[in-house]
């Protein structure tokens, strides 16, 4: 029995994540099926909530798989913030290790691609640097300058062409085409108000990734060099300025 | 532009729930509604473009903020960091008001993304008491406190609702948020007047009314439930229901919400119209009967 001065909300809690049980004692089995709104409610309530983050991987996996991959997860992982949108950075993670996901390898992938969308459209706002910012460094300090990615860039690497499956699965290009067997990376940001994700080759990747790591110019230069021999400098910095990925630059300290 | 004049108050007319689909047809007559409300948690990022559509709309029409995570009928301590992040929505967009549910929704750390009904007892009317007046502290500002819709009685509450409210109004200083559709949906589900429950109201600490639809089901014994889902028009009842408060309140600002299924803005602007009408029919009659 409760007492008086107690509300039981442990007990609330417990049987509002286990379907299986009665109600708490202080509401009661004659009440079950309005206890069971609250159940319903909160369930759908996350699923919709993570749907409304991950809409590629539900549209792959349909809504029946989504909402038992949602609820093991929220088992799992539960929210810890009332703030929703920050909810599901372990997503993608779950789905890697989740059995019956097992069918569909790309799937981690593909939820860490719509996690980095959904961070970058509330990420800190920034104004892309012009590429004339470089012009002001003199040629002797360009290989040490370092160039900051935008705040709300977020690089990928899949083995899978994780770029063309998530723009099939939006209908912006035809899943017959998509190759499962070649390896693809993303860039996410957001330069002003909309979100962009883009497919980038792997010397690009290669670049990103050392100027996102903290390497200078020169050295990341290298970097993409070794992966792609072809690696053409002044057209990615062409490139990557022109998308408005970079923020800021700073040359080395005289 | 004009943010002190906005941000001293939001009219007693119709409002609606901002929603991003809506912001270019709202800038483009931002008249057809007398103010905004936003859930607070929404714009809890750090940029982008939830920040920029709520700059512009803040520009030509008042807000009023509405939390619905910070859990005071919760049993642990509040969040002092998400009460925080609260202060810091309101610093930088000025509600005119603010309002929060007597409710709960997060325990041991879980965040259950709903509203939890708790029992009305004298521990969770003390507990609830220092909880707003911890929120009104650091806010430094009068909340207003949402009544709930409920689909179940605890066993173990020894006081009404209404009581349990009043007494909350009177030793906080809180106002209360009167939300018309749950007073239905309660009345409905527990079996009670939803007039004798508005009559007996207090009235005169309400600053704001909410409006909106709801969804009909059964319990096992085949009585009447509704769901409070947000989803559809207000019911004709409901507006009933509504006309018999502000005759007796006089206008109060009123807020259609509509947040699943939400439709096209003038389908959402026509509803705001005819709480507008009833407002200016209700500032009439009590015009009429004011002392000369």
């Amino acid at each position: 029995m409760p007492q008086p001065d107690e509300d039981g909300t442990g007990a609330f809690v417990r049987a509002l994540v286990t379907p299986t049980d009665p109600p708490p004692a202080a509401i009661g089995l004659r009440q079950r099926r309005r206890f069971d709104i609250y159940r319903n409610n909160v369930a759908h309530g996350m699923i919709e909530a993570l749907g409304a983050s991950f809409p590629a991987v539900g549209r792959l996996v349909g809504p029946e798989f989504f909402a038992a991959l949602a609820r093991a997860f929220l088992a799992e992982e539960p929210p810890r913030s009332p703030i929703l949108f920050q909810y599901g950075a372990g997503f993608g993670a779950f789905i890697d290790s989740f059995p019956p996901a097992e069918t569909v390898p790309y799937l981690g992938d593909i939820a860490r691609l719509e996690w980095a969308r959904v961070q970058a459209h509330h990420a800190e706002d920034a104004e892309p640097a012009p590429i004339t910012a470089l012009g002001t460094v003199p040629p002797d300090a360009l290989a040490g300058t370092r160039l900051h990615l935008h705040p709300s860039a977020t690089l990928l690497h899949s083995r899978y062409p994780a770029y063309a499956i998530w723009a099939a699965s939006m209908g912006a290009a035809d899943a017959e085409t998509v190759d499962l067997k070649r390896a693809e990376a993303t860039l996410t940001h957001r330069p002003a108000l909309d979100v962009e994700t883009r497919h980038i080759a792997p010397a690009s990747a290669a670049f990103l990734s050392a100027l996102a790591a903290g390497a200078p110019l020169g050295d990341a230069a290298t970097a993409a060099t070794e992966t792609d021999e072809a690696f053409d400098l002044g057209a990615e910095l062409t490139g990557v300025f022109a998308i408005g990925a970079i923020a800021g630059i700073s040359p080395p300290p005289d | 532009m004009p943010v002190d004049a906005l941000s001293l108050c939001v009219p007693p007319r119709a409002g609606v729930g901002l929603k991003p689909e809506h912001v270019d047809a709202i800038l483009a007559d931002p008249d057809r509604v007398g103010w905004v409300e936003i859930h607070a948690e929404n714009y809890m990022g750090a940029g982008g473009r939830p920040h920029h559509d709520l700059s512009r709309v803040r520009e030509h029409l008042p807000v009023s903020l509405h939390g619905v995570g910070l859990s005071i009928g919760g049993e642990g301590p509040l969040d002092a960091d998400h009460l925080a992040r609260l202060k810091s929505v309101a610093e930088r967009y000025t509600p005119g008001l603010f309002s929060e549910h007597l409710a709960w929704s997060t325990h041991d750390g879980v965040y259950f993304n709903d509203l939890l009904p708790l029992p009305y007892t004298a521990a969770t009317l003390d507990r609830v008491a220092t909880h707003i007046e911890q929120v009104q502290a650091a806010m430094d500002r009068q909340m207003l406190l949402e009544n709930p819709s409920r689909y179940l009685d605890f066993d173990t509450s020894t006081m009404s609702e209404l009581d349990f409210l009043g007494a909350l109004a009177e030793r906080t200083g809180c106002g209360l948020l009167l939300d018309v559709n749950n007073v239905f949906i309660s009345a409905t589900n527990m079996g009670f007047s939803p007039e004798a429950y508005v009559d007996a109201f207090p009235l005169a600490a309400v600053g704001e009314i909410h409006l909106a639809g709801h969804a009909e089901d059964a319990d096992e014994g085949g009585a009447m439930l509704l769901i409070d889902t947000h989803d559809r028009p207000v019911s004709d009842p409901v507006w009933l229901l509504y006309e018999r408060v502000i005759g007796q309140t006089g206008p109060v600002p009123t807020l259609i919400e509509w947040d699943t299924d939400v439709p096209d803005w003038d389908v959402l602007a026509t509803e705001a119209a005819r709480a507008d009408r009833l407002l200016a029919k209700a500032a009439e009659r009590h015009a009429a009967n004011a002392p000369a």
